[in-house]
């Protein structure tokens, strides 16, 4: 019959999924806020001052805080998109119309499975990442899920029986594949740098990633190079702002979703962000040491449920800092005509990646030399 | 039949149905979409047999490039549910049908044990830790795929790299091939 | 005369062709905008500031004595592109004696504000200065009829404006007393 402890433990992960889902939708619907509270702030406005909560905004101090803060407009914004009314326009193909916003969102909830976010001090000493799935190919398996993103947006242009939104998804398809490449290539020198011969990591785990920039040097500092194309390849798999092409306003309306509206629309928001989120904490755990204090230096807090607390704060502070600075590339370049993106990846980002791959395999060869 | 039986069947029975309906629906994007089904569930079954790197590959490779690709070409192509009513194409995917239905017939035989070869003959996967250059086996770990492709397949994997060069150049040539109108 | 001249470019650098010292300006630029000033107003709390000859809603005013100035002879009617006003020319009541020698006075005075095109024809075409567009400028309403300006809302609006001439109280001088010259 079934295995019952098997299903209780089933029943634990789903648990521990959920919690982790609401987290990441919170940081998603903050990260929100915080793109309207920074661009206000850049362009000497002051952005959603004026949601509150019945009885919070007569709290002293701290509820004239929350308020200036626009703290509860994501609430607001959220309530807003839930009672819009749906309509599906008369042109459109319904079921993959009503599929497409599941198919961006649940890729981008998927990847956070692998994502390790701190570690857990046990009393003998030992220490565990906290993390959903502990997966020896985890960067692959986050690269796999959030290629099949790209099928939430080609849907919904496909479906949506329109021009605009079509132009969209076709853009965003291409966009998705050129820029993978260069995404996987620039990861590539970093696990060489990882796995080097005598040391436990080998494999693609994030863990052993994280754990390699204890008391050492982080990744950004030793391979610059393999950061910026990350980065740059992450800002065109997020469709943000210099890469937005999928939805460019000016040209395309509102791009592939222009034919959405009400919970759909929040759906496909609410994705866009997400991956923000993952993508930034992917980009701590990478290239920033993870929960790991400053470079060359080891964890000032204590190896105890206290310090893995501090920890988890930690990477959240650096992931936060990464999606301020998202935000803040947002607001201060404009936008790549569609045939300068392609060729940026194709003809600049590739090579690029390519040489700095040939260049860290030539290093770490000659570095990993037995003494003769 | 304990849950990990289950769900064996409901991924397999996912990759089939999705097969089937792959080759029965009328319109390409749902065709494509089937088959998207159909390759990720073959992906669930790979993590069931806990092969991680190889379930991965088969997301990333073809539900993630592949098929996106697909998708885009039937999407700018604009094939509608009409699409493949070509007849001579008819007769190609007959005779496609009919040798792939040929391949599974005589596997299942040899698989049942009809065949020459008895199923004792198919290794069972081994997990070792280690593993250096002279004595390969086969297992799931990631190591030993790396090692497997660079020693003992080494060959194969040059002959497939050069034969994914000379389709690029075929393509490249096949593309570049209205220019002298325009030097003209 | 002029010269074109055409001045060559100077080639790109290593380092401008990658744009990364450009981009890093750029951010420097917005992230010092953060700690500026705000220039925006906080609409509802605070107002802006309207200049004396703003084009606000048109409106009819009195003289300083509280006497109606317009004498209904519909010429802001006639002048108004959108003819978002209408007039319904009255006597002037018998109870304002002292304004008896004025022919007539508007017995109902209508802009349509959803015709309004805020033009101010109407304050510049008017003999009387009895119109004018002054520094009201938010309107709104619930149905299409609220938003037809009655005489009674036009008169609560404009309120009372200063007079330089007295121009009807100057005939009546005339009528009385004899004519200066």
């Amino acid at each position: 019959m079934f295995d019952f402890e098997m299903l209780f433990m089933i029943g634990l992960k789903v648990l521990f999924a959920l919690l982790m889902i609401g987290a990441v939708m919170t940081m998603a619907g903050y990260s929100v806020l915080a793109e309207r509270k920074v661009s206000a702030w850049m362009q000497g406005r002051v952005g959603p001052n004026r949601t509150v909560l019945p009885l919070v905004g007569y709290v002293p101090f701290a509820g004239k805080f929350l308020k200036g803060m626009g703290m509860f407009q994501p609430l607001a914004d959220g309530l807003k998109f839930l009672f819009k009314e749906e309509i599906i326009p008369g042109h459109v193909n319904k079921f993959y119309y009503n599929l497409a916003p599941i198919v961006a969102l649940v890729p981008a909830l998927t990847t956070m499975t692998v994502l390790p976010f701190g570690e857990f001090f046990a009393d003998n000493g030992e220490s565990f990442p906290l993390m959903l799935a502990n997966l020896e190919v985890g960067i692959l398996f986050i690269l796999a899920v959030s290629s099949l993103g790209v099928y939430g947006i080609v849907l919904a242009g496909w479906s949506s029986n329109s021009k605009y939104p079509f132009l969209g998804g076709i853009r965003s398809s291409a966009q998705m594949i050129s820029y993978e490449l260069a995404m996987g290539l620039s990861l590539l020198p970093i696990f060489l740098w990882v796995s080097e011969p005598g040391t436990g990591a080998m494999g693609l785990s994030l863990v052993d990633i994280v754990d390699s920039q204890k008391q050492s040097p982080w990744l950004l500092l030793v391979q610059p190079l393999s950061a910026l194309i990350f980065l740059i390849a992450l800002f065109a798999e997020t469709n943000r702002l210099p890469f937005d092409m999928p939805e460019s306003e000016t040209d395309l309306v509102g791009g592939f979703h222009t034919e959405y509206g009400g919970f759909k629309f929040g759906i496909f928001f609410v994705a866009e962000y997400a991956h923000i989120v993952v993508g930034s904490a992917i980009f701590t755990i990478v290239f920033l040491g993870g929960w790991h204090f400053m470079p060359w230096m080891s964890d000032p807090w204590p190896a105890t449920w206290i310090g893995s607390l501090i920890g988890v704060g930690w990477f959240l502070a650096k992931t936060i800092f990464l999606i301020f600075f998202f935000i803040w590339i947002r607001w201060t370049l404009p936008r790549f005509r569609y045939d300068q993106v392609m060729n940026l990846g194709w003809t600049k980002l590739l090579p690029l990646a390519l040489i700095n791959l040939i260049f860290y395999v030539c290093l770490v060869t000659w570095l990993d030399q037995p003494p003769a | 039949m304990n849950t990990v039986d289950l769900l064996f069947y409901f991924f397999a029975t996912l990759s089939v149905g999705g097969g089937l309906l792959m080759v029965i629906s009328r319109h390409p994007v749902s065709a494509a979409m089937f088959m998207i089904i159909s390759l990720v569930s073959v992906a669930a079954l790979f993590v069931l047999l806990e092969s991680f790197f190889l379930a991965i590959l088969q997301v990333l490779v073809y539900a993630g490039a592949v098929m996106v690709l697909f998708l885009f070409i039937i999407m700018l192509l604009d094939v509608g549910p009409e699409g493949g009513k070509v007849s001579r194409v008819k007769m190609l995917s007959g005779l496609a049908s009919c040798l792939s239905v040929g391949i599974l017939v005589i596997l299942l035989l040899q698989f049942s044990g009809i065949g020459d070869a008895s199923l004792s003959n198919w290794k069972a996967i081994q997990s070792t830790e280690s593993v250096t250059g002279d004595s390969l086996v086969f297992s799931t770990s990631l190591k030993n795929f790396g090692y497997g492709l660079f020693t003992k397949y080494m060959l194969p994997l040059q002959v497939a790299g050069f034969l994914l060069l000379a389709a690029m150049v075929g393509v490249i040539v096949l593309s570049k091939k209205s220019t002298p109108d325009l030097d003209a | 005369m002029a010269k074109t001249v055409v001045l060559q470019r100077k080639p790109l650098s290593l380092s401008e062709r990658t744009y990364l010292p450009q981009i890093v300006t750029g951010l420097k630029t917005t992230f010092s905008n953060m700690f500026k000033g705000k220039v925006t107003l906080q609409y509802p709390e605070e107002k802006p500031n309207i200049p004396k000859n703003y084009r606000g809603i048109p409106t009819l005013v009195k003289d300083p004595n509280g006497r109606e100035k317009c004498v209904s002879c519909q010429l802001c009617e006639f002048v108004c592109p959108p003819k978002a006003i209408r007039i319904t020319p009255g006597a002037v009541p018998e109870s304002e004696d002292d304004r008896e020698h004025v022919e007539k006075a508007p017995q109902e005075f209508e802009i349509n504000m959803l015709r309004c095109i805020y033009c101010g024809y109407c304050q510049e075409v008017c003999p009387e200065e009895a119109i004018y567009l002054q520094d009201e400028y938010s309107l709104s309403g619930y149905s299409r009829d609220e938003m037809i300006n009655k005489k009674e809302k036009l008169y609560e609006l404009g309120g009372t404006l200063p007079d330089q001439h007295y121009k009807w109280d100057k005939k009546k001088n005339a009528e009385d007393e004899g004519n200066d010259h």
